[in-house]
């Protein structure tokens, strides 16, 4: 015999089913074992990120506090923002958020840092999924546009001038990538949009209990 | 059975490479063949998910059978395609930060499938591995090609931002070939693919006529005999 002959259970319904469901039932169980597996890290590794970013929009000099200590959750349009504080002893030197934007695919979120003035700090890119190539220019390993908002704010640079070059506003776009700039530009006004609204209970001194329109926590650890 | 393994080799980076004579995989590779480096980062996931989903794919083909075969590979696939991704999130964390844009897109890669339908569902997992590992590499091999050439032409640097993905000791191989250029810009965005790709594989189809004939003429050299060999 030289033919290998197929068994005839092989072409039965109920084996194709089987199999079907046999490699479903394997795929997911290896995905929730990796899941298992990496839950941990990755969460490791976003806190790192995290604590990374903040010490980029908030340099070490003006504050003299762990970073990830001292958070204040604050209700904006609905949303609940994390707001990380910078503390010189008591005082609120500088506070840092992350804000979000539709880009070209995806959404981009970043972080910035705003001093008691209003002005910004540093603004860094957290997670997006634009065009590599092209809209990836947001990032600051990329390119040095994320640089050109340090040191704006709101009385600095009139509101229409918070736009692309290509709508008539301050800031450069990428040739080939105009979306997404314009996403980060309108995510950093609405950034310093929620200092304006917020300002007041955003710098209370930290003995002092924070409240104000739109505080809903605070807490002196982070809970994990 | 014997396996020629040179031919699997051959086959892989130029014969049937899977840009050029397959045509296959032509999204992944126009949406990020921006700069080589990306290229380079899209080739070498796209051969580990090649080599790994062959491997799976080759041992489960006594398995598998032809009614159900498609769903099953496409299962494999997308499971190696995020088991890859969140292990590198979690212990190649630098890596990831690079190629996490490109790894999810592996899964839209076609040619894996092909991959597994035409070769791995059928042969012993030895050259299916090997299989899958030339073909990554010819794939990995058209991607800088294309990438380098659209780089070059669109923003006159070379291998920008290697160092982020191989590590500093790569730095060299950035390059700005043209100072202060000011780019050219349809070649970084999908038509500059089109194009670029187009002259590659006008390129790669000369090259391989220049072989045909030189190989035929030799032939005729030899049957006419070393008499008119002189003429």
């Amino acid at each position: 015999m030289t033919a290998v002959v197929e068994p005839s259970y092989r072409k039965r319904v109920g084996y194709q089913g089987g199999l079907l469901g046999m490699f479903a039932t394997l795929a997911a169980a290896l995905l929730v074992g990796g899941n298992v597996a990496t839950y941990d890290a990755i969460e490791q590794r976003k806190a790192e990120d995290l604590q990374h970013s903040l010490a980029q929009v908030i340099p070490d000099g003006i504050h003299d506090n762990n970073l990830l200590d001292d958070r204040l959750v604050l209700k904006h349009q609905e949303k609940e923002v994390v707001v990380y504080r910078g503390l010189t002893g008591n005082s609120v030197a500088a506070v840092a958020y992350g804000v979000s934007e539709q880009g070209y695919s995806g959404e981009i979120s970043l972080i910035m840092g705003v001093n008691r003035n209003g002005e910004i700090l540093g603004v860094r890119i957290i997670s997006h999924s634009e065009t590599p190539g092209l809209g990836d220019k947001i990032e600051v390993e990329k390119d040095d546009w994320v640089y050109s908002f340090d040191g704006l704010s709101l009385e600095k640079l009139p509101e229409e001038k918070w736009a692309v070059k290509k709508d008539g506003g301050a800031f450069d776009q990428f040739s080939g990538a105009t979306i997404t700039p314009r996403a980060v530009v309108r995510a950093v006004r609405q950034g310093l949009i929620l200092f304006g609204a917020h300002r007041a209970a955003l710098l209370k001194d930290k003995s002092e209990k924070p409240v104000g329109p739109g505080i809903v926590s605070t807490t002196g650890t982070v809970e994990n | 059975m014997q396996y020629d393994y040179r031919q699997i080799a051959r086959d892989g980076i130029w014969d049937n490479n899977i840009v050029f004579s397959q045509m296959l995989a032509l999204c992944p590779l126009l949406a990020v063949t921006g700069t080589a480096t990306n290229g380079l980062g899209m080739g070498l996931a796209t051969l580990v998910v090649m080599v790994s989903s062959a491997l799976v794919i080759s041992l489960m083909r006594g398995l598998i059978t032809p009614e159900v075969r498609i769903p099953v590979f496409v299962l494999i696939i997308a499971a190696i395609v995020t088991l890859v991704d969140m292990n590198m999130n979690a212990w190649m964390h630098d890596l990831h930060k690079i190629l996490g844009l490109f790894v999810p897109l592996i899964v839209t890669n076609c040619a894996i499938l092909g991959r597994a339908e035409s070769f791995a569902s059928r042969n012993p997992v030895l050259p299916s591995v090997f299989d899958g590992l030339m073909m990554g590499l010819g794939f990995t091999l058209v991607l800088v090609a294309l990438g380098a050439t659209r780089e070059i032409i669109g923003s006159g640097t070379l291998f920008a931002n290697a160092s982020l993905l191989l590590g500093q000791a790569f730095s060299f191989l950035e390059l700005e070939l043209i100072p202060d250029y000011r780019g050219f810009l349809i070649m970084i965005l999908p038509p500059g693919g089109f194009l670029a790709l187009g002259f590659l594989l006008a390129g790669k189809r000369v090259i391989d006529m220049r072989l045909a004939k030189s190989r035929s003429a030799k032939e005729d050299k030899a049957m006419q005999g070393p008499e008119s060999a002189t003429s």
